[in-house]
């Protein structure tokens, strides 16, 4: 621990800035212990690793005279862990399983699924009296066996036997641990009711008690059985066996599988899908020379427009260039979702005012043709980008060194000659590594695609929802299906993901090296 | 360049002159202004308009009224905004803190790890969160089963994500900023019994006051836009962002509530637009800070 002691400096331990560090601390501690005990409650053994190992290192680089440089890191770099580094890797690991609809969960979960899902009464089954309880707002059920013995559990807590039950004529008054629900709490909650199942044992092919009137329960069990030496699923009602086979499902002999599947590694199989499964690799051939095509297209278009008006704007004899300047950069104040929102409702078709205003009433398909969609997404990206040029060129134009111009003048070199020689390539030098960054963001500028046109028009073959102005990024959020619209398929998106990642790096890089910005590091 | 005297256009030869030299930056300057601003006033006269759809939005100021933003007032626009401004903010401050101290710790500290810890940071901040949305998601699943209040549909959550991306992105720039302010001042405060910590909180962040007010607001600018992450996390309407509510009025009956998007769009433009202009300067210096190093 820390010592107050004091210093060769002069100053005293106990200073209020120690004090301040001490409260923090002990709070960080207090919510860092209370996840831990909480993972441990959710068995969530990476969590409470993770948050073990957080709190000794915050602990140790606060208490620690050692540690000095790590006391300013450590806020940001803990969230940087958790939030960008262990995602990214995470990534990069579903990249390589079958994570998706049909394949949600690890394997016991599936076979605890799929007994559920094809649990039956079973003919001529015992029906017990079943009394509706409740435990702490979860709802669950306590039923009278045949020899007079009480059992209760939840969904998630197996029927058990409890002591003391006050039983009035097969029905249960009173109940330690539990409330008894009354009948109008009953009526009230009648859907959960009818859908609560609650497991008879541990052990699932057991099956559960389920019930229609919240009176009688009666026991359900599975088609299917679950046999663990050989780890096989059988259905008792068929005769048919099942197997576990490499993509994480039950299969049959002849090949029909079940419904419910689990994770698995697949390898590569996600990278050939991409590229080699005819549904997706056409739409993302297209789609890879597109998002390239808008990127450096952006890139251009807002850096010659922005220079040019920087170029324009850079005379000190110009009256009023302070209000040109503050004017032209207002798209750049403006929340890029906004302009997007703004400029689909502008170039709508029917009643958009890009068509019905400046054009004259023209029925232009500004955002559900192919080409001029693609045009359309150009030229607002262009009205959202080149403020932003125009400012760095701005900024580049006014810092350029003027003795080395002034030498030009004195060498005899003409205005033209000045400025194709000396003005040009020290404002690339000087732009270069916002230019690369600006590329990197077209490349993923999901708002702009997403609010503008949806990624429409969608190509013509409905196999996947695609369409023909999807840049890689939006199709990765399509293909992950979150939005709803698409079965889940993480697997997929994910090594979409990965695939944009390495784009984007080696340019970024062979551009970084080109124009030497990473020996700023020094 | 050019000499720096004004020049007052007398005879036909000098305006001729004028116009090759000044004229056309005027020419060019209207015709930029045009364009850059008629989408704007277009949303401003139509947020103003009578009805709420698109077609009687075309003439400009055709009726003034403010049915619209009263009926905003209907809606959870308000909770939107309120939502958004808490986790912009949030995240602005958070990524000024976290960012300032690494940075002051990469640029005054000498410590093993410190070149490769830069050139880490280069690396990862290649990758942007807005790819690992499907990762983010699922940890986010997990997180909600341990702490619910870190979990899905949280906007605690949503800016410790956030906050996830604070480092990657700004140190550099700030990084660069530090190393323009002399150590012989650090050094001369520690010769009079500072502490690191009195240093860095009373003297290199009072310094390095601009940039820190760049980062702050570059930070709070696209948090309040980002979209694909708060729409993938915010599950419940009275959570969402203004991004995500915008975007479903005007994707869903775009027509019907084009009344309603305008103005919402006013309003929400309205703060981020004062605070750029208010700040203008610095984002400009800030801006080309960055660019002027190679």
């Amino acid at each position: 621990m820390y010592s107050p002691v004091t210093r060769g400096s002069g100053r005293t331990g106990w200073s209020p800035g120690f004090l301040v560090k001490l409260v923090l601390i002990a709070l960080v501690d207090a919510l860092g212990v209370y996840a831990v005990l909480a993972a441990w409650g959710a068995e969530s053994w990476g969590i409470l690793a993770a948050m073990v190992a957080l709190l000794i290192v915050a602990n140790w680089a606060y208490f620690s005279k050692r540690a000095l440089p790590l006391k300013y890191i450590l806020p940001g770099l803990a969230f940087l862990l958790v939030y960008q580094v262990y995602v990214v890797a995470y990534t990069g690991y579903v990249a390589f399983t079958n994570y998706g609809d049909g394949h949600n969960s690890t394997k016991e979960q599936a076979i605890e699924a799929l007994l559920v899902q094809n649990e039956r009464r079973v003919e001529g089954s015992p029906s017990s009296p079943l009394t509706v309880v409740s435990d702490g707002g979860t709802l669950g059920f306590a039923v009278v066996s045949p020899d007079g013995a009480v059992r209760a559990g939840t969904a998630d807590q197996p029927l058990e036997p409890v002591d003391g039950a006050s039983v009035d004529a097969g029905r249960i008054t009173a109940l330690p641990g539990y409330d008894v629900l009354e009948y109008a709490a009953v009526l009230e909650r009648q859907q959960e009711v009818t859908k609560l199942r609650v497991p008879v044992s541990d052990d699932p092919n057991e099956g559960s008690v389920r019930t229609q009137d919240a009176r009688t329960g009666y026991v359900f069990t599975s088609t299917l059985t679950y046999d663990e030496a050989s780890d096989t699923m059988t259905d008792t009602a068929t005769g048919v066996t099942y197997t576990p086979n490499d993509d994480g499902q039950f299969e049959a002999a002849d090949g029909t599988t079940l419904p419910v599947g689990w994770r698995v590694l697949v390898g590569f199989d996600n990278f050939v899908t991409a590229f080699g499964d005819e549904r997706y690799a056409g739409p993302f051939g297209k789609i890879l020379v597109w998002t390239f095509a808008f990127a450096v297209l952006s890139v251009a278009s807002t850096f010659l427009l922005g220079l040019f008006l920087a170029i324009a704007f850079n005379d000190a004899r110009l009256r009023g260039r302070r209000i040109y300047r503050t004017l032209v950069i207002l798209p750049y104040a403006i929340p890029g979702f906004l302009a997007a929102l703004l400029w689909s409702g502008m170039l709508n078709r029917s009643y958009g005012f890009v068509n019905e205003v400046l054009l004259g009433g023209a029925s232009i398909p500004w955002l559900t043709d192919p080409v001029l969609a693609k045009l359309a997404v150009l030229g607002v990206n262009l009205w959202l980008g080149f403020p932003y040029m125009f400012l760095i060129c701005t900024g580049a134009l006014q810092s350029l060194p003027t003795d080395v111009l002034e030498a030009a003048k004195i060498d005899g070199a003409g205005r033209w000659r000045t400025w194709r020689s000396i003005t040009l390539p020290l404002l690339l030098v000087a732009t270069a590594p916002l230019l690369i960054s600006s590329f990197a963001f077209n490349f993923n500028n999901f708002t702009l695609i997403y609010m503008l046109t949806g990624g429409g028009p969608r190509f013509d073959d409905a196999s996947v929802p695609l369409g023909h102005t999807d840049i890689l990024i939006s199709m990765v959020y399509s293909v992950s299906g979150l939005d709803g619209t698409a079965a889940k398929d993480y697997g997929l998106a994910s090594a979409l993901s990965i695939v944009i990642f390495v784009v984007v790096a080696t340019i970024s890089a062979l551009a970084f090296r080109r124009t030497r910005s990473l020996e700023e590091i020094a | 360049m050019s000499p720096r005297t004004a020049h007052v256009p007398r005879r036909p030869g000098q305006r001729a002159r004028w116009f090759s030299e000044i004229g056309w930056r005027h020419l060019v300057g209207v015709v930029a202004v045009v364009y850059a601003g008629f989408p704007l006033v277009y949303v401003v006269s139509a947020s103003l308009a009578d009805g709420g759809t698109l077609t009687g939005s075309n003439d400009l100021f055709a009726s003034v009224s403010g049915a619209n933003y009263a009926a905003l007032a209907d809606t959870r626009f308000w909770t939107w905004m309120a939502n958004t401004l808490v986790v912009a903010v949030a995240t602005g401050v958070g990524t000024v803190l976290m960012g300032a101290a690494a940075a002051y710790a990469f640029s005054r500290f000498r410590f093993s790890g410190r070149r490769v810890g830069l050139t880490a940071l280069l690396i990862i901040q290649m990758f942007p969160q807005m790819l690992a949305f499907v990762a983010i998601f699922l940890l986010l699943i997990s997180l909600g089963n341990v702490v619910p209040g870190l979990g899905l549909d949280s906007k605690l959550s949503l800016i410790c994500v956030y906050l996830g991306g604070a480092l990657g992105v700004n140190t550099f720039l700030m990084y660069g900023f530090f190393n323009t302010v002399p150590r012989e001042i650090d050094e001369a405060a520690k010769i009079d019994g500072a502490s690191h910590a009195q240093i860095y909180w009373t003297i290199v962040l009072r310094l390095t006051a601009p940039i820190l007010a760049v980062v702050g607001l570059l930070s709070f600018i696209s948090t309040f836009g980002e979209f694909i992450i708060a729409r993938v996390l915010l599950q419940s309407e009275d959570n969402w962002t203004l991004a995500v509510g915008l975007y479903g009025w005007v994707s869903s009956l775009q027509d019907a509530n084009w009344g309603l998007f305008t103005a919402g769009a006013v309003v929400s433009a309205v703060p981020v637009l004062a605070l750029f202009l208010f700040l203008q300067k610095y984002i400009v210096g800030g801006l080309t800070a960055g660019s002027v190093k190679g």
